[in-house]
């Protein structure tokens, strides 16, 4: 019942052109050691499936740029200049989902069920003819499931059997690709044994857990960045 | 007073005691700036935050707490965190009273394009396309003109649109428009501009009633 794995072993998983979902949303819930690692070990033809792409130099931001990443499934890009140049580019494939609708699409895959009908985008570019449904009457997108064979996961607590909490607004996508994935690896700095965690603060409950990674500690790249302080 | 300023302390006064409101990139996020600190108001960010607050001290600032455009912040008593799925259920089941929203264009009959500019700027849809369709009251906060001088208001959008029909309010620093069922009415406008030099910088069809407050 032990998930403790070694970065390495951890990381070592992931094949060249695997799918894998990354949590967080800007810095909050970005596994920034689990993503090092993978621009250490180098797999490529990678899909990553995350909210935004960080900002240049750090995060996922950095397997693109090393270009370890074939495509991405995203709701915004933010500021990120090298991957918005990627993207016009041609060399990386982007396709974009509205926000609520992409975290849907994994909370679906993660229930077991196949889809759902939304009116969202209904009338504009982004929804394919082929997407839209009647039903009585009405007008639907039929937006299928989204699933990985990865998740890598921040957690700010969890325990030996993969019982995960999040802080603050790190939690965003992290729930729901940890449901959603075939193999979800986690990291941590704070880790203790089974009961460490009392069962009402569970978020994500151990079984949809594979791997625990504990970190040392967090580094720089979990503290405040300056350029988002107003002084 | 800037331009943006003006703006934004325009904006703050549109926030009722109760209201649930989301603030988007740009503009909205800084009107939490101007918000009286004993307004009750539950400010909504989709990345998983209810009760956001300003930026506390910076020797005090959790990393790991950001609103949707990244700025630093904290919570109010009677907050909560939640997952993306549930901050989103919130804004599709209608949760929410009012959103405050950027625009690239924005056209008289309500259209709103904010999310791509073919071939030059497509950052995403990000939360936009679910906030312009399923609040009840979508307010745009947006410079009068581009940085070339060219109208945002406008007769019809040219871009991708975001959501159709979906603005109540258009908020610049020469004046508040609504859009009503007979087009685009001027509510006020700043006091340094006449109203035919604000109709000469707008290219949509400005109605001009009786009495137009002072911006």
């Amino acid at each position: 019942m032990n998930k403790q794995q070694t970065i390495e072993q951890a990381i070592a998983q992931i094949p060249a052109g695997a799918v894998v979902m990354v949590g967080g949303f800007g810095c909050p819930g970005t596994p920034f050691c689990l993503i090092n690692e993978l621009l250490r070990q180098g797999q490529r033809n990678l899909t990553l499936i995350k909210n935004d792409a960080n900002e240049s130099g750090i995060g996922i931001s950095k397997l693109i740029e090393n270009g370890q990443v074939d495509k991405l499934i995203t709701t915004h890009l933010g500021l990120n200049k090298p991957v918005i140049e990627m993207m016009n580019d041609g060399r990386l494939e982007v396709q974009f989902h509205p926000q609520g609708i992409l975290a849907e699409k994994i909370r679906t895959a993660g229930a077991g069920t196949f889809g759902f009908l939304s009116d969202i985008g209904i009338d504009s570019e982004i929804i394919q003819p082929e997407q839209i449904m009647e039903w009585q009457g009405q007008r639907y997108v039929v937006e299928m499931a989204q699933k990985a064979e990865f998740a890598l996961i921040h957690a700010a607590q969890a325990d030996s059997y993969g019982n995960l909490v999040y802080q603050g607004s790190a939690m965003n996508f992290s729930p729901l690709m940890a449901m959603a994935a075939d193999n979800v690896i986690v990291e941590t700095s704070c880790f203790g044994t089974p009961g460490s965690i009392h069962p009402s603060r569970v978020h994500t409950p151990s079984i949809f857990v594979n791997a625990v990674v504990v970190l040392p500690q967090l580094s720089n790249e979990y503290g405040v960045l300056d350029h988002h302080v107003r002084y | 007073m800037s331009d943006i300023n003006r703006i934004i302390e325009r904006a703050a006064q549109e926030i009722r005691p109760g209201n649930v409101v989301n603030l988007g990139i740009g503009l909205p996020t800084q009107v939490v700036h101007y918000l009286p600190e004993n307004l009750e108001v539950l400010i909504h960010s989709e990345n998983g935050v209810l009760g956001v607050a300003g930026q506390p001290s910076v020797d005090v600032i959790d990393p790991f707490l950001i609103d949707s455009a990244g700025n630093y912040i904290s919570t109010r008593p009677g907050g909560s965190y939640f997952d993306s799925a549930v901050s989103f259920a919130m804004i599709r089941r209608g949760k929410l009273d009012l959103t405050m929203i950027g625009a690239f264009e924005v056209d008289q009959a309500g259209n709103l394009a904010n999310w791509k500019i073919p071939g030059k700027f497509s950052p995403g849809i990000g939360g936009a396309m679910e906030l312009a369709q399923k609040t009840p009251r979508i307010i745009v906060l947006t410079t009068h003109c581009d940085k070339k001088g060219n109208s945002k208001i406008l007769r019809q959008c040219r871009l991708p649109l975001t959501a159709k029909h979906c603005v109540s309010r258009i908020i610049t620093e020469k004046a508040v428009m609504d859009v009503t069922e007979h087009g685009l009415v001027l509510r006020e406008k700043a006091a340094d501009i006449s109203i035919e030099e604000l109709i000469s910088i707008t290219e949509a069809e400005l109605i001009i009633p009786d009495e137009v407050g002072v911006l």
